[in-house]
């Protein structure tokens, strides 16, 4: 079993063992440090509660260490994989046999462990793992695959970082472009169907629902030793730059704060399962603001009449019931290419708390318009009404790149007149025109009829109106121009809305 | 202070001979929990084995099991405590004739006598080392929320009329929630944190084979990956494991030894509860090239 508990260089293994309580204090001080760098918020109780955990258990036991510490200092499942990462990284050279010093010694263990893994005809190739031919790992990595032997993917994914990363010691280059390098060498796509096609073979009949079971398994294997990659990659850049400095660039944000504009397609897969729980908590708290809300204007007329009962003294004020204020939404929406994910969760966001607003129309353009509401209503599945509005909506007039100027024109003639005094409009995009005409004036008008007009831009600030960004143009005649690129943004924006 | 679990692999054997296959995640919270005297929060999805998971450990130490069902509108008087107001009533009445004085009245009906114990109240007046389950915590309003606070970090409860009871043991309290709302972080401060997602391939297999002994291994094998193909496909609502339990009974009830096509489009309507489910997985599951997203 692995020793965590010391730090490396600071001579902690000399000490005796009283102080030994020191170096963990030190260390899981550190950690936490770390995980509040990442953005999980770590209470003082928390950390009082993860020192206390840890005594009690065996402190060689990675596994056990790190849901002491997880049970302690994560209390969000959203978290946990950034705690994870965290964890990987800063415990990464603290044990034995994650040490990179003894890796030559591993290496040839590992090499040997393949080599009797290996089928017999491949026994001539032996020795160490430099020696293989690119074909005999390929054979590796597929009989790995094929007995999902996690011992044997170990090796063939610590073969693989070495020979096809091209790691160079102190090149400043992040991990995912090893992992990119890697993967592309090892062909996984094709090893898949080369698994399919062998299980086929030595099933004999194979219908199509066998073999949706078998593309799961395989697929899952080779996710394994993808996680398998990465952690050999990321055990490497940390020896070679330093727990601190790679804990920074590998720091991955939390659902909430992940970018619109460029998450990888697993960020938006969290994303998805974020907002569900979000849209509960935007609705519940905006529920008890309106329970709580202070009572309405003084009601003059029920006053003096309450004061006559006290001879003409007005002892009781009465007041008029709140008339909580509900507006009317129009969500106008770019779903043009890069914004249509962050036009999506918003829409998402305005339809789960539907019921705070009385009513929402919807409204979807690139450079054309179409109103998209009906889409939404009736249906449970807001992801079904998302997919719906992406391939039926008529939002394409010339040649699908967006023109803000022509979609508002179309707008204005064919809805302005539903606009009235209660409406707010939301406008999403990052009017990115395309050196189109502006057409500025219909958003005035726009703002003349109707409550408020909002744009929420899901680009940084500090790109606004580069380029052929027109957003300051537009938001001078907005009631407030918003930066929405994270859900945090997002919630907080429609929290004030309603 | 004496401790309920040795270790966390005798903890594990224990729960494995009551039906609860565990895994080291959840022994060793539960463990913790224990050492550290502090409630534990699972989260997970429904249907994972969260309440069962309270269960088995109470029938591990072979102690009481004392339940509080969250719902909305859960109050004070169902939670904590209540005065037994008509006994209350019929003793002044009583006593109406007999010149007692209202101070010695006053003291006499605000006692033990007519409390009425909840819950909560019951689990940290109780004498014996019991099992505090608080089921659904998330479906109480935040306010009720802070009920739970001073119960779950000094495991106490303040009475205005008696002062404050202190537990004569430290009950062992899991706290569940379907995570359908974001639970207080103070609430949240107080816990050790337990996530129960639904079991890995094999554990899935291994808790199939237990609850259904007459399965065979083979089949049991094939319920656990024909389930694991179904929870890739994004649904409204992903089969439980209580529910991947009854398909495989129901396919030995039906004489299946192998899952074809037919036998699992069939018998979807165990597994899952909604029609549009189905007939995505249906369609689904037998278009070969579904890759898995």
């Amino acid at each position: 079993m692995t020793a965590i508990g010391t730090p490396q260089g600071d001579g902690a293994t000399q000490r005796v063992p009283l102080e030994f309580g020191d170096a963990i204090l030190e260390l899981l001080n550190g950690f936490i440090i770390e995980l509040r760098a990442a953005g999980l918020p770590v209470s003082l109780t928390e950390n009082l509660d993860a020192l206390e955990a840890v005594k009690h258990v065996p402190i060689g036991d990675r596994e056990s260490f790190k849901y002491a510490l997880g049970a302690t200092l994560v209390k969000h499942y959203n978290h946990w994989k950034a705690f994870e990462t965290v964890f990987e990284v800063y415990f990464s050279l603290r044990g034995r046999q994650y040490a990179i010093g003894e890796d030559d010694e591993f290496g040839d263990l590992d090499d040997d462990e393949l080599d009797e893994a290996q089928l017999g005809d491949q026994q001539g190739g032996g020795g160490a793992g430099e020696n293989l031919s690119p074909e005999e790992l390929a054979e590796m990595l597929f009989q790995s695959l094929l007995r999902g032997d996690a011992q044997m993917m170990k090796g063939v994914a610590r073969q693989a970082v070495r020979r096809f990363a091209g790691m160079e010691p102190g090149r400043p280059v992040g991990g995912t472009y090893y992992l990119y390098r890697t993967l592309r060498n090892l062909d996984l796509d094709g090893v898949l169907e080369r698994l399919l096609q062998q299980a086929q073979d030595t099933q004999g009949e194979f219908s199509d629902f066998d073999q949706r079971l078998w593309r799961d398994e395989y697929q899952q294997r080779i996710d394994q030793l993808q996680k398998e990659i990465e952690a050999e990659i990321r055990r490497r850049l940390v020896a070679d730059r330093g727990v601190e400095a790679m804990a920074k660039t590998l720091r991955k944000p939390l659902p909430e704060d992940v970018d619109f504009m460029h998450a990888s397609r697993e960020e938006m897969a969290s994303l998805r399962k974020a907002i569900y729980p979000l849209t509960r908590k935007l609705a519940a708290r905006l529920q008890r603001k309106r329970r709580h809300g202070r009572r309405g204007p003084l009601d003059f007329r029920r006053t003096v009449r309450a004061s006559l009962s006290y001879g003409g003294v007005p002892v009781e004020p009465k007041f008029r019931n709140p008339r909580p204020h509900k507006p009317e939404i129009f969500v106008v929406a770019d779903i043009s290419g890069s914004v249509a994910a962050f036009a999506r969760f918003t829409l998402h966001l305005v339809y789960a708390i539907s019921g705070q607003f009385s009513k929402v129309r919807s409204f979807v353009f690139i450079d054309g318009l179409d109103e998209v509401t009906s889409y939404f209503e009736g249906v449970e599945d807001i992801n079904e009404a998302v997919h719906r509005v992406n391939t039926e909506a008529d939002v394409v007039w010339v040649d699908g790149h967006s023109d803000y100027g022509h979609a508002f024109g179309v707008f204005w003639q064919k809805y302005g007149s539903d606009i009235g005094p209660r409406t707010s409009i939301m406008i999403l995009g990052d009017a990115r025109n395309n050196y189109h005409a502006a057409q500025s004036w219909i958003v005035k008008e726009m703002q003349d009829k109707a409550r408020h007009v909002y744009w929420l831009n899901p680009e940084p600030r500090s790109y606004w109106d580069t380029g052929d960004s027109i957003v300051g143009e537009y938001s001078q005649h907005c009631d407030g121009t918003f930066e929405v690129r994270n859900l945090r943004q997002l919630e907080g924006f429609v929290e004030n809305l309603a | 202070m004496s401790f309920r679990f040795s270790d966390v692999a005798s903890l594990k054997d224990g729960l494995c001979q009551v039906g609860y296959l565990s895994d080291e995640g959840i022994a060793g919270v539960v463990y913790l929990a224990d050492r550290l005297q502090k409630p534990v929060l699972v989260e997970g999805p429904a249907g994972t084995g969260k309440t069962q998971l309270a269960k088995s450990v109470s029938e591990v130490l072979g102690t009481r099991l004392i339940r509080l069902q969250c719902y909305e509108g859960l109050d004070e008087a169902k939670a904590l405590y209540e005065w037994n107001y008509k006994k209350q009533l019929l003793r002044i009445q009583s006593d109406g004739s007999d010149g007692h004085d209202w101070d010695g009245l006053s003291d006499d009906i605000f006692s033990d006598e007519f409390l009425l114990t909840r819950p909560l109240l019951e689990a940290i007046s109780a004498t014996d080392p019991v099992v505090l389950l608080i089921d659904e915590v998330d479906r109480v309003e935040v306010e009720t929320e802070a009920l739970l606070l001073e119960i779950l970090s000094d495991y106490q409860v303040s009475i205005p009329e008696l002062g404050t009871i202190e537990a004569s043991q430290i009950p062992l309290v899991f706290l569940t929630s379907n995570n359908t709302r974001e639970l207080s972080e103070a609430l949240k401060r107080r816990c050790l944190y337990l996530h129960v997602d639904y079991p890995d391939l094999e554990r899935e297999k291994e808790i199939v084979l237990t609850k259904v002994p007459e399965i065979t291994e083979n089949l049991a094998d094939q319920v656990a990956r024909v389930v694991r193909s179904i929870r890739q496909i994004e649904l409204k609502k992903a089969p439980s494991v209580s529910e991947t339990i009854d398909w495989a009974r129901t396919l030995v009830l039906l004489g299946v030894d192998k899952i074809e096509e037919q036998t699992a489009s069939d018998t979807l309507n165990i597994l899952l509860k909604y029609q549009s489910d189905i007939n995505k997985v249906a369609k689904e599951l037998v278009t070969a090239d579904g890759v898995s997203a």
